[in-house]
């Protein structure tokens, strides 16, 4: 016997360009479109009257940095993230030692600076490394005296501590109804975990994610007091041989906004695809 | 199928020795007041007050909770268990849990359907990843149920933009698809709208018409009355009366189960 289905609450309707449209003519109000123009007589009294000549020659080394800021960036994001995984688990769902060394983990890391991390691993474990023979004779000495090994462990080790907590919350927010639905017809628990907790608890976090990821592109800046050249070492060097201070500054603010706004479009698509 | 038991708990979770009424101590174990058998085709509906232990008895049945002693035989196969170290008693073979559980169904109160699976992933995703069931196979029979609890329109539809009610069907949908041997219902219409329970109870009843076995802890003492082939009464975690609808509504002999039946009537 089917059963009629007189009301249906709601059905999914997916927004339409016309949305879009009214969206925009929500900007074309007056004090708005004044606002607009401030803004472009700005960049274009900017443009006129400040001293960019210095630009086109330093074009490709600034294009060097962006890359050694974006692989920054992307690789800590990354690999971070792989760590961040269990760091979270571990929390929730641990047995006492691995809960207690994660939880320890993530409060010293995320209670200390990182530009303190930064030079310990830097200043530290560098120096350290250097004084063994064994592996100053080895492949890994090659990557090992370099800087940028130290700003990847230690951009890395705050991401992953910061975005550990922020899965641990996740995890533990996703109602245990489901996971006790997915157990009751018979899961084993890593089903259960592939199928059902992980992905709930990855989008519960996905709105935090971007937060976390905007936070760590303008962490990077740190990484250039330990000699990596990225943008903004880039940049300061620009400033010593110029000796232009706001040009230089001014270049580096747009840049680092167009890569929060791109990362900041590209992440919010990326939320908007989880469809309830 | 072969065996004619179904299922059968013996022992109660909920039972603390201190709390039990003197007279029942005496009983000796496996007397009806401990055991419960449901034969193939029964519908046992399991009544009582709030806390007489109707849920967690239902949830000894898969395991979901552990019984502090006594033992769950599925077709005659038992758990098997082993005393932990506070006294309770925990899973000692997994595998042989998942294996019952994947052949019994259960409907939960609140629906617990996973809300990143559309309706169709909902209801073909423990045949494909538990049963293992070819893909294509899984999608007819689950639009062949989903059309008979009446949503097979709604079969893309995400479960957080429907009603209580087509949930809950969604997730009876979701039990048929494992062709269980018995389904248990934890108060499926608990959670529901008044207007939205009769849908769901059209469902159960659409079941109960073609003799499946199920086992069903309700608030809706008509519907047990008039679907049930057993009820059984819980007071304080043990079983006060368990007999046929028509001797446990109509002649009740515990004075606490003719206060129940007075009450909610």
């Amino acid at each position: 016997m089917p059963v009629s289905d007189p009301h249906p609450i709601a059905s999914l309707v997916r927004p339409s360009r016309t949305r879009t449209l009214n969206k925009l003519s929500g900007l074309l109000e007056p004090h708005r479109l004044i606002l607009l123009a401030l803004f472009i007589a700005g960049v274009l009294a900017a443009i006129q009257l400040m001293e960019w000549s210095w630009l086109p020659g330093y074009l490709p080394k600034l294009w060097e940095g962006l890359q050694m800021t974006l692989i920054m960036l992307v690789s800590s994001v990354v690999v971070g993230f792989l760590f961040a995984l269990p760091l979270g688990l571990a929390q929730v769902n641990g047995i006492w030692p691995l809960r207690w060394l994660a939880t320890g983990f993530c409060t010293v890391i995320r209670g200390t600076p990182l530009l303190l991390q930064l030079w310990l691993f830097y200043f530290g474990l560098g120096a350290l490394f250097g004084q063994f023979p064994e592996i100053r004779d080895s492949w890994a000495w090659d990557y090992l005296r370099q800087a940028w090994p130290y700003g990847f462990i230690a951009l890395t080790v705050s991401f992953a501590a910061y975005q550990g907590e922020i899965m641990r919350g996740a995890f533990a927010g996703v109602p245990h109804g489901e996971l006790e639905a997915a157990e009751a017809f018979g899961m084993s628990r890593r089903k259960v975990f592939c199928r059902v907790w992980f992905p709930r608890a990855l989008h519960r976090a996905l709105p935090t994610l971007t937060g976390e990821i905007i936070l760590q592109l303008k962490s990077t800046p740190l990484v250039a007091t330990i000699t990596v050249m990225d943008l903004y070492a880039v940049i300061t060097q620009v400033r010593q041989t110029t000796y232009l201070t706001y040009e230089p500054l001014l270049f580096l603010v747009a840049v680092y906004l167009c890569l929060s706004g791109i990362l900041i479009v590209g992440l919010r698509w990326v939320e908007n695809r989880v469809p309830y | 199928m072969g065996a004619p038991r179904d299922e059968r708990t013996n022992g109660k979770r909920t039972c603390n020795r201190d709390t039990r009424p003197a007279q029942a101590i005496r009983l000796p174990r496996g007397s009806e007041r401990y055991s419960l058998t449901a034969n193939q085709g029964d519908i046992v509906a399991i009544i009582g007050g709030s806390g007489s232990g109707k849920s967690t008895l239902l949830r000894c049945i898969n395991l979901l909770e552990r019984p502090t002693s006594g033992e769950v035989a599925i077709q005659g196969e038992t758990y098997r268990l082993r005393s932990a170290r506070h006294g309770d008693l925990e899973i000692a073979d997994r595998r042989q849990v998942q294996r019952i559980r994947a052949h019994l169904g259960m409907v939960f109160q609140n629906f617990n359907l996973w809300p990143h699976r559309t309706v169709l992933e909902n209801v073909i995703e423990v045949p494909i990843h538990v049963l293992g069931m070819k893909r294509d196979e899984a999608i007819h029979r689950a639009e062949g149920l989903l059309d008979r609890v009446g949503l097979g329109s709604k079969k893309d539809m995400y479960p957080s933009f429907m009603s209580g009610g087509q949930q809950q069907r969604t997730a009876i949908a979701r039990v048929l698809a494992v062709d269980p041997l018995a389904i248990l219902f934890d108060e499926p219409t608990s959670a529901l709208d008044p207007e939205l329970v009769g849908e769901v109870l059209a469902v159960i009843r659409d079941l109960a018409a073609e003799h499946r076995t199920m086992l069903l802890v309700t608030h809706e003492m008509a519907f047990a009355r008039d679907v049930a082939s057993h009820v059984v009464f819980l007071r304080e975690g043990i079983i006060e009366e368990q007999g046929p609808p028509e001797q446990i509504f109509g002649d009740p002999r515990s004075p606490h189960l003719k206060q129940f039946i007075s009450s909610v009537a």
